[in-house]
């Protein structure tokens, strides 16, 4: 993927097939250790330990149409590539958590990209489900958090143009505020 | 400021859209963009951004726009598949936010399907 923003839009829907309720994203950056963590935590039907390791490699799936899951090995390889670290926790009926560690300084560290973008589709795409997502540079941070949105909408749904694009107007606000200075 | 305030003048503006829309009866155009793996990686999220702008920016409003999974056709992504009532589906394949927006101007807007960008048309 060219932009991790994208892995995290791919990795988003794993757990919205997973029929989580709440899914959060979280990154977080450490300018001075020069570190990026992406955490993508639902409350999704989980899964065993033996589908958490074999998931980590591209040849399991349990999709149907075709014979390889290639989601989670991406993103994995995507951190591994920059001397990070990649971890998945899982439980049945609980949920599962995502985890993503990148060394920002390293050659093969890829941009982040357009996180507005990915967050304001998953979560305009997905009327029915609850999305947080959080981002924070060093000690600056905000949250954004779609059943605020909801309540304020009052039965408008998010997929309506008008509002998919108040989002991602709204956090690139939000994240221009966090970089700045 | 994207503020509060400004969402609450899309709301009171969708609700009376939503409204009116209701009150006409018509059944509205559905078209989904496929989200899978394959489809985010050849560039889903740009062809589903410039859908939504587009269609906002004509005004087009009987038009929903959703995500769905994997269309099982790898190769030929980032796919959209619009659905009218009362007319058999209409694929269009290898999108581009360029195309997108002619997808909503000649079909969406104008009911005249794009045929180059159709399946039927690159796989010939
Ligand atoms: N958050 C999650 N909750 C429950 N199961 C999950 C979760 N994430 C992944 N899985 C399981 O792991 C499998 C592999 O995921 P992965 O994203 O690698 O591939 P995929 O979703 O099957 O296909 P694709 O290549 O389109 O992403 C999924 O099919 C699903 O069964
Ligand atoms: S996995 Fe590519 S279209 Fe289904
Ligand atoms: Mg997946």
């Amino acid at each position: 993927m060219r932009e991790l923003s994208l892995n995290v839009l791919d990795i988003a829907q794993n757990s919205i097939a997973a029929g989580a309720a709440l899914t959060e994203i979280v990154i977080r950056e450490d300018t001075v250790k020069k570190e990026l963590l992406i955490g993508i935590y639902d409350n999704g039907r989980g899964m065993t330990e033996e589908q958490v390791r074999n998931v980590q490699d591209p040849f399991f799936t349990t999709r149907t149409t075709r014979k390889v899951g290639m989601g989670i090995p991406l993103f994995k390889m995507a951190a591994e590539q920059t001397g990070g670290r990649f971890t998945i926790e899982s439980q049945v009926g609980v949920g599962t958590r995502v985890e993503a560690l990148f060394k920002t300084d390293s050659i093969d560290f890829t941009p982040v990209g357009d996180m507005e973008a990915t967050i304001s589709t998953i979560v305009s795409m997905n009327e029915d489900k609850d999305f947080i997502y959080i981002r924070s540079v060093d000690d600056r941070e905000f949250k954004f958090s779609s059943a605020e949105i909801k309540q304020i909408l009052d039965g408008v749904p998010l997929s309506e143009p008008s509002v998919m694009m108040w989002i991602e107007g709204h956090l690139k606000e939000q994240t221009d505020e966090l970089f700045k200075n | 400021m994207k503020s509060l305030e400004e969402l609450l003048a899309i709301k009171e503006k969708a609700q009376a859209q939503i409204a009116a829309r209701d009150a006409e009866g018509n059944d509205g155009i559905r078209v989904v963009v496929g989200m899978a793996t394959c489809g985010i990686a050849a560039g889903a999220r740009p062809v589903l951004k410039a859908l939504t702008e587009e269609v906002e920016k004509r005004n087009v409003k009987n038009v929903a726009i959703a995500q769905t999974g994997c269309i099982g056709m790898c190769q030929y992504e980032p796919i959209i598949e619009v659905y009218e009532p009362g007319k058999e589906k209409v694929t269009y394949v290898q999108m581009t936010a360029e195309k997108a927006v002619k997808v909503v101007t000649d079909h969406l807007v104008n009911g005249t399907v794009v045929a180059e960008y159709t399946v039927g048309a690159v796989t010939e």
